[in-house]
């Protein structure tokens, strides 16, 4: 019986990095979006934070787009 | 020929069906999560599901080759095992439905294979060493790596998103859960409906219509797709709601942090090499972002009675479809009395069903006691002695009983 420890351990180490790092940056951009709602309403600006945001939501897309054509090929 | 032709068509309508019940056991693994934590509303959520399910299937041309992926001895395999199998499937994931159990649609097709294979060439058919790897392992690392993934991402977002504003934060977590959510929805079409392909097409050749290695014709793929759409759009709502809410109960944080999670297992796990099963990813995900939260709970007598399902998947469908090819072996009138036998086993787990009905209207009650709700509704004593039994083995919390045959549903949680 030929078990692929190696295949097993790298489904292990890639679902949990690629888990948490995607949640880790998701919660980032919904925190740099609520900075912005707090600035505002103190009248000032967040343009930092908010540019933070969009690039988390962007490398987030990113990898959803990249699940979906691991779906596909 | 006569008989080749009904026997074809059986199979080919036996393994419409069990795409059709794959798809309502396995909407819950996608929208489970979403629907408990309100992201979407249960009819949108199971709508949107069967959508991308539909898509999925038509998305990858590369349909499964082999439907136990060497478990079972292929060469030769005869229609009736094909058919026998379906029917171990099927009835097992009717009755894990009946329980509203969450258990792997896969394994209980690969159980079914075995049971029949064994009755029809004997212990030799079956590749043992292969079954540990493509069952027993799986079955043991999912609900551990996607647990494990959940419950840091779990702690991790809740730390994170501490200072954040509670409206910016319930907008995106919905939108985060609900992402992911179509994504496992995408993946489980892709896979799950070519498998019923790879069935019908492998019957197709045994029966001689299809030249062997030939690719699926287009209807094949059109029912195929629309059979897992179909039953994706009826909703298991007993097992959405076992795992939604029996398991633990869902923030939107955890909601988001489990589906990611299950969806990255999926994802990873079909392209590194070590195939996992969705059910048992996506129910260890949920149970990992329960235990990632300050204070969450894990129904473990719930969680218990799901592990002894999954373990029970492979030999139960095993004797259905070891059963079923001992009659199918008989000749016609073994096939006829199988088929009728089958309808009758899922019009009686179906009136069963009805005696506590789970639906959209429901689906996001009673967060304890589900399972033992649904196994109480199977046992005969109705109203008085079952809210007894369901409040003395009840789960982690008491439930107020209510006044009549309504045992575990409490009038406010």
């Amino acid at each position: 019986m030929k078990i692929d420890w190696a295949a097993l351990g790298s489904v292990f180490g890639v679902s949990l990095i690629a888990t948490v790092a995607l949640v880790g940056l998701f919660t980032l951009g919904i925190v740099g979006l609520s900075k912005r709602e707090s600035a505002t309403a103190q009248g000032g600006s967040a343009a930092l934070a908010v540019t933070g945001a969009y690039a988390c939501f962007a490398a987030c897309a990113a990898a959803v787009a990249y699940g979906i054509y691991l779906i596909i090929i | 020929m006569e008989h080749i032709t009904l026997l074809l068509g059986i199979v080919i309508v036996t393994a419409l069906v069990f795409d059709f019940t794959n798809g309502f056991h396995d909407t819950a693994n996608a929208m489970a999560t979403t629907i408990s934590t309100g992201a979407l509303k249960p009819k949108t959520a199971v709508a949107m599901s069967a959508v991308l399910n539909l898509v999925g299937a038509f998305l990858s041309v590369e349909v499964a080759k082999t439907i136990s992926g060497g478990i079972i001895d292929e060469e030769g395999i005869r229609t009736e095992v094909i058919f026998a199998a379906l029917v171990g499937a099927i009835l097992w994931n009717l009755l894990t439905w009946l329980l509203g159990l969450p258990s792997s649609s896969s394994h209980a097709l690969f159980g079914g294979l075995i049971g029949a294979a064994v009755m029809s060439a004997g212990w030799s058919s079956v590749n043992g060493s292969t079954v540990v790897t493509k069952v027993l392992i799986p079955a043991v690392a999912a609900p551990v790596v996607a647990g494990l993934a959940a419950m840091l991402a779990t702690r991790l977002t809740y730390r994170i998103s501490r200072q954040a504003g509670e409206k910016a934060t319930s907008k995106g977590y919905r939108a985060g859960q609900i992402t992911s959510a179509g994504l496992v929805s995408l993946a489980h079409g892709t896979n799950d409906a070519q498998k019923t392909m790879g069935i019908i097409t492998l019957a197709l050749v045994t029966g001689g219509v299809l030249a062997p290695g030939s690719n699926p014709p287009l209807w094949v793929i059109v029912s195929a797709g629309i059979a897992i759409a179909l039953g994706t759009y009826l909703g298991g709502w007993r097992i959405i709601r076992t795992m939604g809410r029996g398991l633990t109960d869902l923030a939107p944080p955890q909601g988001f942090a489990a589906q990611t999670s299950a969806a990255t297992v999926i994802l990873a796990s079909s392209h590194l090499g070590f195939s996992l099963s969705t059910t048992q990813s996506c129910s260890g995900a949920v149970m990992g972002s329960g235990l990632g939260r300050k204070g969450g709970v894990v129904r473990w007598s719930t969680a218990t009675r799901m592990f002894v399902a999954w373990g029970l998947t492979l030999p139960a469908a095993g004797l259905v479809g070891a059963g079923a090819e001992l009659l199918t072996k008989q000749g016609t009138w073994g096939i006829v009395l199988t088929g009728a036998l089958l309808i009758a086993g899922s019009g009686l787990i179906w009136v069963l069903s009805r005696r506590q009905p789970v639906t959209v209207d429901n689906v996001n009650d009673d967060p304890a006691g589900i399972v033992t709700a649904a196994i109480a509704a199977v046992t005969p004593p109705p109203t008085g002695a079952v809210a007894a039994t369901a409040a003395a083995t009840g789960d982690l919390k008491t439930t107020i009983p209510g006044p009549d045959a309504e045992p575990a549903r409490p009038a406010t949680v």
